[in-house]
């Protein structure tokens, strides 16, 4: 009689109980939540105009027409021409390929940087996490602008030439900015390793770099990815400032700050608001999309966070 | 406590001493120094190195870099090189300035920050609480150098309401109440500025607070009193969203005295932030160096502060 009994129950718990898996649950959770899909959506739409608007653009960067310049937005230049004639949407989105793709790389950086370091701090601990916070202090109350700023004019004198400055940018916002994620990912780290899986690689023998990146970091990810997005945007916000004054991002090569920064004369910023204002529109936008995003994904993922 | 605060101001040494590292190294990676920032063309080679030797930028780094870490020790950041004074000189003249407008920044925030986020956790799902959340989320993605050319755009130029920049009417020689309305027209916009960049976390940190408080058994207690809900929401859940935000305030020390560089540039508002971005255009060593540890100085004391008066607000805190 027993032994039916469970048969059966095994025949029918599957379709009945079986938990919906994690990540399902996230994306249930993140697809109510109107705002976090609204940023989503946002910032697909604005990915998809600056990776493939240029395509459909009828000019190019090297458009220069004097004939043309200084136009107001008609409907031959939807947000008008700047002092050499060229297209300003046509630059706005050339300009948002930069932005995107630096606040994406640098967030790489800061993922790879803090995960690993946080990951060995919390996996090792003792002398070895006391070293590695040791750092992640000092990083910590190093103050990001100053030295972004510093490391802008170093740059600047050692001239880098400008498509160079974009990877050397990507990094150091990088650098100085995995701090708080190798905090985070250490303390769930130092939990997780007391659990019954990690029991599990011990008894089967496993090297601490398969434990670490193929058993611990994994469980990880939801905090990972909570934070790494919110770190898009600041990563964005730094390279706009830093573009702004000329020392992030330099011409010929747009980005939004820069564009903003080009506009930085007397008659420009009365006169002809249609050269500063869209990439101020764009930065915005794209941040907020990406805070609002990051604030749903934490509310989705988090599943000590009840709404 | 007071071991614990030792023991906190001990820790700081090594985290100092690896950053005057970091921030010295990063300063001697600059090509050229500041005679060839003069650029000044009557310099001979012979004055140049002469000079040099008076400011000693003709040792070795290494070297350089004890000699300024020592007298960093006795507090003697050594003398700007473009005001040819004591940096501490300096930094008192310029830090009051910045320090005027990160104190009316941070007590303006703190003030609509705890209201809109007492409104928006008491409304919790109405169209208020959405729409402050929406708010919060912009101000926290603002750049602050493009709401600064904006609100320059539309309240200066536009309207001219307010002057485009600087601190007081160039050529004003008022005294007294006058004196500080003309600087409180110049600061109205920078204030603005800092303002909304800081009210947008605050205002989501009391939100979340005083959710988790307004659920507690004391609350319905209160109201179950018969107390008017005002009573009920300011003086006994407030109080207590209050505690965690304590924190806060320790983090605020660097804002209030480390000065607001762009903000302050773009407003040419003769602060702190301002002197240190020209500092760099010229190659102030001593000036950017000093500013910089000062800024770190301050962050790390900031921490530690707030420690402390979370220990102090919450006697459940034990601070070990």
């Amino acid at each position: 009689m027993a032994t039916e009994v469970t048969t059966m129950t095994r025949k029918t718990v599957p379709s009945a109980t079986v938990p919906e898996s994690p990540w399902r649950i996230a994306i249930r959770r993140f697809s109510r939540n109107k705002l976090a899909l609204g940023g989503l959506i946002i910032l697909i739409i604005m990915f998809l105009v600056c990776f493939i608007g240029p395509f459909f653009s009828p000019y190019n960067l090297y458009d220069y027409s004097l004939a043309s310049k200084n136009k107001p937005p008609s409907a031959a230049h939807w947000l008008g021409t700047d002092k050499l004639g060229r297209d300003i949407l046509l630059r706005v989105m050339l300009a948002g390929r930069i932005s995107l793709l630096v606040g994406v790389v640098a967030t790489a950086i800061t993922v790879i940087i803090g995960g690993t370091l946080g990951a060995i701090a919390g996996f090792y601990r003792k002398q070895v996490d006391t070293a590695i916070m040791r750092i992640t202090d000092i990083f910590m109350s190093l103050p990001s602008l100053p030295i972004l700023i510093i490391l802008g004019a170093v740059m600047s004198d050692l001239k880098v030439p400008p498509p160079t400055r974009i990877y050397y940018l990507m990094f150091i916002i990088g650098l100085l900015s995995w701090t708080s994620l190798a905090r985070l990912v250490r303390g769930q780290i130092l939990t997780l390793r007391e659990q019954e899986f990690m029991l599990a690689t011990e008894a089967l023998g496993l090297k601490d770099r398969r434990k670490i990146f193929r058993h611990l970091l994994p469980n990880t990810v939801p905090i990972i990815i909570v934070a790494a997005t919110l770190s898009v945007a600041s990563a964005i916000l730094y390279e706009s400032s830093l573009s702004y004054l000329g020392l992030g991002v330099i011409p010929p090569t747009p980005s939004w700050g820069n564009l903003i920064a080009d506009a930085n004369n007397l008659i420009d910023f009365r006169k002809r608001p249609w050269l500063w204002i869209p990439p101020g529109i764009c930065i915005l936008v794209t941040t907020v999309a990406i805070n609002l995003i990051g604030d749903g994904l934490r509310d989705a993922l988090d599943p000590k966070m009840k709404r | 406590m007071r071991t614990y605060i030792i023991r906190r101001l001990l820790q700081m040494i090594p985290t100092l001493i690896g950053i005057s590292i970091i921030v010295y190294a990063i300063s001697a990676m600059i090509p050229g120094d500041y005679i060839t920032a003069l650029n000044n063309p009557n310099m001979t080679d012979e004055r140049a190195e002469q000079l040099r030797a008076i400011y000693g930028l003709d040792q070795p780094q290494y070297l350089r870099y004890f000699t300024w870490a020592k007298s960093m020790l006795t507090g003697d950041m050594g003398d700007s090189f473009q005001h040819k004074k004591p940096v501490m000189e300096v930094v008192n003249q310029y830090i009051w300035n910045s320090f005027i407008i990160a104190f009316a920044s941070l007590v303006l925030s703190w003030i609509i920050a705890i209201f809109a986020g007492v409104f928006s956790a008491k409304f919790q799902y109405s169209l208020l609480d959405k729409l402050i959340t929406l708010f919060v989320f912009i101000c926290m993605s603002l750049p602050s150098f493009f709401l600064g050319l904006l609100l320059i755009r539309i309240f200066a130029l536009s309207f001219g309401w307010l002057p485009v920049g600087g601190m007081t009417t160039a050529g004003s020689k008022a005294v007294g109440w006058e004196y500080i309305m003309d600087v409180l027209k110049h600061g109205a916009l920078p204030i603005t500025v800092l303002t909304m960049l800081s009210t947008g976390s605050l205002t989501r940190y009391f939100r979340t607070s005083m959710l988790e408080v307004i659920r507690q058994d004391y609350i319905r207690t209160a109201r179950a009193k018969g107390l008017k809900e005002r009573t009920v929401i300011f003086k006994h859940a407030l109080r207590n969203a209050m505690i965690p935000a304590i924190t806060l305030l320790g983090f605020e020390l660097p804002a209030l005295f480390g000065g607001a560089i762009i903000t302050e540039k773009i407003f040419v508002w003769p602060g702190i932030g301002n002197v240190y971005l020209n500092a760099i255009q010229i190659r102030d060593y001593p000036f950017m160096l000093g500013f910089t540890i000062l800024v770190a100085v301050l962050t790390l004391i900031g921490n530690l502060l707030s420690d402390v008066l979370y220990g102090i607000a919450d006697p459940r805190i034990r601070l070990k």
